[in-house]
């Protein structure tokens, strides 16, 4: 049976829908910033970004950029009525206290029980640069990565054991991914939902890892 | 009577010493206090240890304080920036030192020295590469009801040059949206802090509710002219 990748539109559309009302939500650099764009109509999420805004709103219009009102991507973004500042220790106090509800991370490797390696390839020579993914990995209530599953060679990016360094330890509850949802465990992957005509079987294999249902 | 108003930056910056950590407040594009910068750079003390969450990026500001050669030592979380090529070229011909520090630690460390916090225990970054000394050593961590924390030491700042939106003679700060970002913190983890302001206010002008910064934390305050914050640092097109 023939299957069909989720778009990146359709993968934010997809981590959108677990999103309660009412939460506090900091979107990663990157992919995750899409989610934004889907989240259902008539829910309300506060989103965080660790520079020290809530309510962080969308893009301005062009011409209405400021650059005192940046997103931890360093574009600029808009504050929403009742949005508020605040300094980065406090920020970052907000996130390790567990008082963000989820946190939407792009990632490079998990494992099967949840740890995440993405700031660094380790590749010699490049220039280090962590900013505030570790402590947004271990910061919220719960973590979700959201990436495709293979990387463009075609390896699994869930593996047994992380072979990049290290972002954090067994702090991803769920990966969000282009062939499926899974959750991670200290027992290994649980399988939360697939595209149509991928079989477990066939998940699986992709993977290299036993998946619970 | 106290008078924290420098009546230029020159005056302001005066007594920074070769050797010093210099607190430089700042993420992105928000919060730079550019014209200190370029007022450090006339100063001339050398062999500085800075502080910030960047590395700087573009040719100006922070990236020329590098360039001039005034820098030995850069504490940061975030030095790879689009157009952070002064301190790429630096680091990779071994003329700088890095320290890098998860964002939060960062953070928290600056807010401990100015708290009177001798170290603490962090979850961030246990398990990591970052949790080790620069010397490769492990950094001391402990299991405390179940869960793994890393101990952090403070990082205490000889001056702190901060961009403020606001202030008056006593030293009372306010900022603008998301610039404010490590300001305040930075002006508790110094010895002398030195803050620009596009406004100066009299005593009683500020809404004492709105104050951020008490002066009791700011040594100087010296009055800019305004100027946009500039667009830079991140790719335009992803």
């Amino acid at each position: 049976m023939s299957y069909t990748r989720r778009t990146k539109d359709e993968l934010a559309r997809r981590v959108a829908q677990d999103i309660h009302d009412g939460a506090y939500v900091n979107l990663g650099i990157g992919q995750p910033t899409l989610v934004a764009n889907h989240l259902p109509p008539g829910i309300e999420v506060v989103l965080h970004s660790e520079n020290g805004i809530l309510g962080m709103g969308p893009a301005p219009a062009p011409g209405e950029e400021d650059y005192d009102l940046i997103n931890a991507g360093k574009q600029p973004v808009t504050l929403l009525p009742g949005g508020v500042y605040f300094h980065h220790a406090d920020s970052f106090a907000m996130m390790r206290g567990g008082h963000l509800d989820i946190c939407v991370l792009g990632a490079f490797q998990v494992s099967a029980t949840g740890d995440l390696a993405n700031w660094s390839t380790g590749e010699a020579g490049s220039i280090p640069a962590v900013g505030g993914a570790m402590d947004l990995a271990i910061g919220a209530k719960q973590t979700w990565v959201m990436m495709d599953l293979l990387t463009k060679k075609g390896e699994s990016k869930v593996v047994p054991q992380c072979t990049y360094p290290l972002t954090g330890i067994g702090c991803v509850k769920r990966i969000y991914s282009d062939l499926a949802t899974l959750a991670c465990t200290p027992q290994g992957l649980q399988l939360i939902d697939k595209v149509d005509g991928l079989g477990h079987a066939e998940l699986e294999k992709l993977l290299g890892l036993p998946v619970a249902v | 009577m106290i008078n924290k108003i420098a009546t230029s930056i020159a005056e302001a910056l005066t007594g920074i010493e070769d050797g010093a950590t210099v607190l430089i407040g700042g993420f992105g594009t928000a919060g730079i206090p550019g014209e200190l910068i370029d007022g450090l750079i006339d100063q001339g003390a050398r062999e500085l240890t800075v502080v910030n969450n960047n590395a700087g990026n573009g040719d100006t500001g922070l990236a020329a304080l590098l360039k001039a050669g005034r820098v030995r030592k850069v504490i940061c979380s975030f030095p790879r920036q689009a157009d952070s090529h002064v301190f790429d070229a630096l680091y990779r011909s071994g003329q700088l030192e890095l320290e890098l520090v998860p964002q939060g630690n960062l953070a928290e460390r600056l807010r401990a020295a100015g708290a009177g916090i001798g170290a603490f225990f962090t979850p961030t970054g246990f398990g990591t590469e970052l949790a080790k000394n620069p010397d490769g050593s492990p950094k001391e961590t402990r299991m405390i009801n179940g869960k793994a924390y890393v101990l952090e030491y403070p990082i205490f700042g000889d001056v702190a040059l901060i961009k403020a939106e606001r202030g008056d003679r006593w030293g009372n700060l306010t900022y603008r949206k998301a610039a404010r970002n490590f300001g305040p913190v930075m002006a508790t983890a110094a010895k002398r802090t030195i803050a620009s302001v596009y406004e100066l206010a009299e005593l009683g002008g500020f809404d004492p509710e709105a104050v951020v910064t008490p002066g009791i934390h700011v040594s100087a305050v010296v009055r800019i002219p305004r100027v946009a914050t500039q667009a830079g640092g991140f790719k335009t097109t992803a």
